[in-house]
């Protein structure tokens, strides 16, 4: 009951016209940014973190993560309208959401799209909300060795089960963590890699690096590929949404399965792309006529878009808790933390709970908000994808600009945001994986500052990482989730030699 | 997006460059940088002192394994000659790339002079008129609201600080 006390205060803190003003114009900008070709989620919040920069930490992150929902909402417009994803996670929508808009019904589509969001997004708050005071207790249990061996877990989870090629993750990863190295050593004072430019003291700030990577590259992908858009049209009426949602009750277990999954798979990191893909094939798989799979069935559609928002929400939770971000989007969030001052981790919890409920209660309040508020606006929303490109891209350009240089006032960033639009570019041309290098670059300088300060506690001893149960297990856990190419391979020839001869298959 | 159609008439297929050569090119760099970044950290001191390690520590190795990942990705790409000869980009391609890349290099460069806002307001009228060949007035138009409406938004609503010229400073700002 705790949970719920603190809930409600967090439900009183948020009570201002000032921030419910700031939640509607939070999900606006999202959802405009969530539909515009080239901004996704994770670069919208980036490119408008600097309006926040001189508000309180609680209307920063009401109006931040409002964009959030926003962007996630806006996401699903693009799918099912243009067949175009505007997230990773989003694709997985497509399957069955644009040939749902091709037979005409777009508007039950997006509605379904957008109220099993909503559903996804509200299993998981739900979720935060009763562990999180749990994670407080747990939290004081965190030293210097425990996170670096959760910062160890992260890293080696992106290696050992990335999809990509692991030479391409490696490199992307040691590039990103080498870059984090650039400027002053926090331990010893001493420069690192400046080669006596002033411009490197600073470091490279990674809200730049994003910008870049994701902001200024996307648009020359958009630009190379020269989408031709053609998207249908949807109205979208009081009837209809009516209609669609008494068809709910009977897809309900399909709904719990994404949001597990969901959940599950939020906490873990990088899981939202995961978790679409696999709600969508676990519907598949327990539907009695598989085959209409990919013809336009409304299942089809709840069972992403469920899992993927009630990942992007779970993502939250190890974002505050641990410092460590589950989804792209929440690792730029991390970064307003530290620029509002508030250092994210099992603390946070204690010394800051007006700022954790308020933030809590604010997913409850903002995803409310954005379900009524993308149910009518939808065609207004649309129009703007009909908005030529050669207008949009340069506006586009001219807003990562703004946000690169506002981050620390420096004209230097706005070189530095180019130079990372073309290695981006470069990169996602040549299937070198972004994530590795986003992650590295957000926990690179805490991940080794974890590791130097156990190092100094233990006077240089490499055991204290398995100096007690939880650091033990998190570290082994870490090495083992690292081999894990190698070890399952092991485990499958095991397999193989164990099972009997007559019954392969 | 029916004006972006009207761009580069004839569609032209042929690749100017190939993934595999470009890749080759970017592991190069790569391995160049790691180079650097290694020989920079021992100067700083790349041991391990009695309480852990050094500032140049965590550099070196990290150098070190991307330099020996890079050559692990030259090595199998030389090796796995012709296995992958897709192209990296066609020249249409690429002339589309470079109509937004140097239109946004000419925008970082008249920052540096003219600030933002009048970088933004050249770019975004330009971009409308000579690429995306739209009606003069319009893009103009466009162009100036959009400054306007930025200008508003960060400089005097949010209280955000941009690089600003001799035009603003002219009106006091």
């Amino acid at each position: 009951m705790e949970a719920f006390e603190l809930l409600l205060q967090g439900f009183v803190t948020l009570m201002t016209v000032q921030k419910l003003s700031l939640m509607v114009v939070g999900l606006i900008l999202g959802v405009f940014v969530g539909v515009l070709p080239g901004l996704g989620g994770p670069n919208g919040v980036a490119i408008l973190l600097p309006l926040t920069f001189s508000m309180d930490p609680t209307s920063a992150i009401v109006m931040l993560s409002c964009l959030y929902w926003g962007a996630l909402f806006g996401g699903a417009i693009t799918s099912i309208l243009f067949n175009i994803p505007g997230e990773a996670w989003s694709v997985a929508t497509t399957f069955d959401g644009y040939p749902m808009a091709q037979k005409g019904q777009a508007a039950q589509a997006l509605t379904a799209a957008f109220t099993s969001s909503f559903i996804g997004s509200l299993v998981a708050v739900i979720l935060i909300t009763f562990l999180a005071p749990r994670i407080a207790d747990f939290a004081l249990r965190f030293g210097p060795p425990e996170f670096f061996a959760v910062y160890l877990l992260t890293f080696c989870s992106f290696v050992g089960l990335g999809r990509e090629e692991k030479h391409k993750i490696v490199i992307s990863m040691t590039l990103g963590l080498l870059l984090t190295g650039i400027g002053m050593d926090t331990v010893s004072g001493q420069l690192r890699m400046t080669f006596g430019f002033t411009d490197l003291l600073r470091g490279v700030n990674f809200l730049v690096a994003v910008i870049g990577l994701f902001g200024i590259s996307e648009i020359l992908v958009t630009m190379e590929e020269s989408l031709a858009l053609r998207g249908h049209a949807a109205h979208i009426n009081p009837k209809v949404v009516w209609e669609t949602w008494k068809t709910f009750p009977r897809y309900w277990g399909t709904i719990m399965r994404s949001a597990f999954i969901g959940c599950w798979l939020g906490i873990t990191p990088g899981g939202a792309i995961a978790a679409s893909f696999m709600g969508y094939n676990l519907a598949k798989r327990f539907a009695r006529d598989k085959d209409t799979f990919g013809t336009g069935r409304i299942d089809g559609v709840l069972a992403p878009e469920t899992a993927a928002h009630a990942a992007g929400t779970a993502a939250l939770l190890p974002m505050l808790a641990l410092g460590i971000p589950g989804s792209g989007t929440a690792a730029i969030l991390l970064g307003g933390l530290l620029v509002w001052g508030l250092n994210p981790g099992p603390l946070l919890f204690v010394e800051h709970k007006a700022f954790v409920w308020g933030t809590i209660a604010s997913m409850y309040l903002g995803n409310i908000v954005g379900l009524v508020l993308v149910l009518s606006t939808v065609p207004l929303f649309a129009a703007v994808l009909r908005v030529p490109f050669a207008a949009i891209a340069p506006m586009i350009v001219v807003s990562c600009a703004i946000g690169a240089y506002a981050i620390q006032n420096a004209m230097f960033d706005i070189w530095l945001m180019l130079g990372f639009g073309v290695l981006g570019y470069v990169f996602k041309k040549l299937d070198y994986p972004l994530a590795p290098l986003t992650l590295a670059l957000v926990l690179g300088s805490r991940t080794e500052d974890a590791f130097r300060l156990s190092m100094i506690g233990a006077g240089g001893d490499l055991r204290v990482f398995w100096s007690n149960g939880l650091v033990g297990t998190i570290t082994t856990l870490a090495l083992v989730l690292l081999f894990w190419p190698v070890i399952g391979s092991l485990f499958e020839r095991a397999g193989k030699l164990l099972r009997p001869v007559g019954k392969a298959t | 997006m029916s004006q972006q159609n009207s761009l580069p008439a004839p569609e032209d297929d042929r690749p100017i460059a190939k993934s595999r050569s470009v890749d080759v090119v970017v592991l190069l760099l790569l391995l160049a940088l790691a180079c650097l970044l290694g020989w920079d950290s021992t100067r700083v001191g790349n041991a391990w002192a009695d309480d852990g390690p050094q500032a140049g520590y965590f550099p070196f190795y990290l150098s070190v394994l991307m330099g020996a990942t890079c050559i692990f990705g030259l090595t199998r790409l030389l090796v796995a000659s012709g296995a992958t000869a897709d192209g990296f980009i066609t020249r249409h391609q690429f002339i589309r790339v470079i109509q937004v890349f140097v239109p946004t290099l000419a925008f970082v460069i008249a920052t540096e002079f003219l600030g933002l806002y009048v970088a933004s307001f050249l770019l975004v009228a330009g971009f409308m008129w000579w690429i995306g060949r739209m009606a003069l007035w319009k893009s103009v138009l466009t162009s100036f609201l959009f400054a306007a409406a930025m200008f508003l938004t960060f400089e005097i609503a949010f209280n955000v600080i941009m690089p600003k010229g001799p035009l603003e400073a002219a009106f006091g700002f």
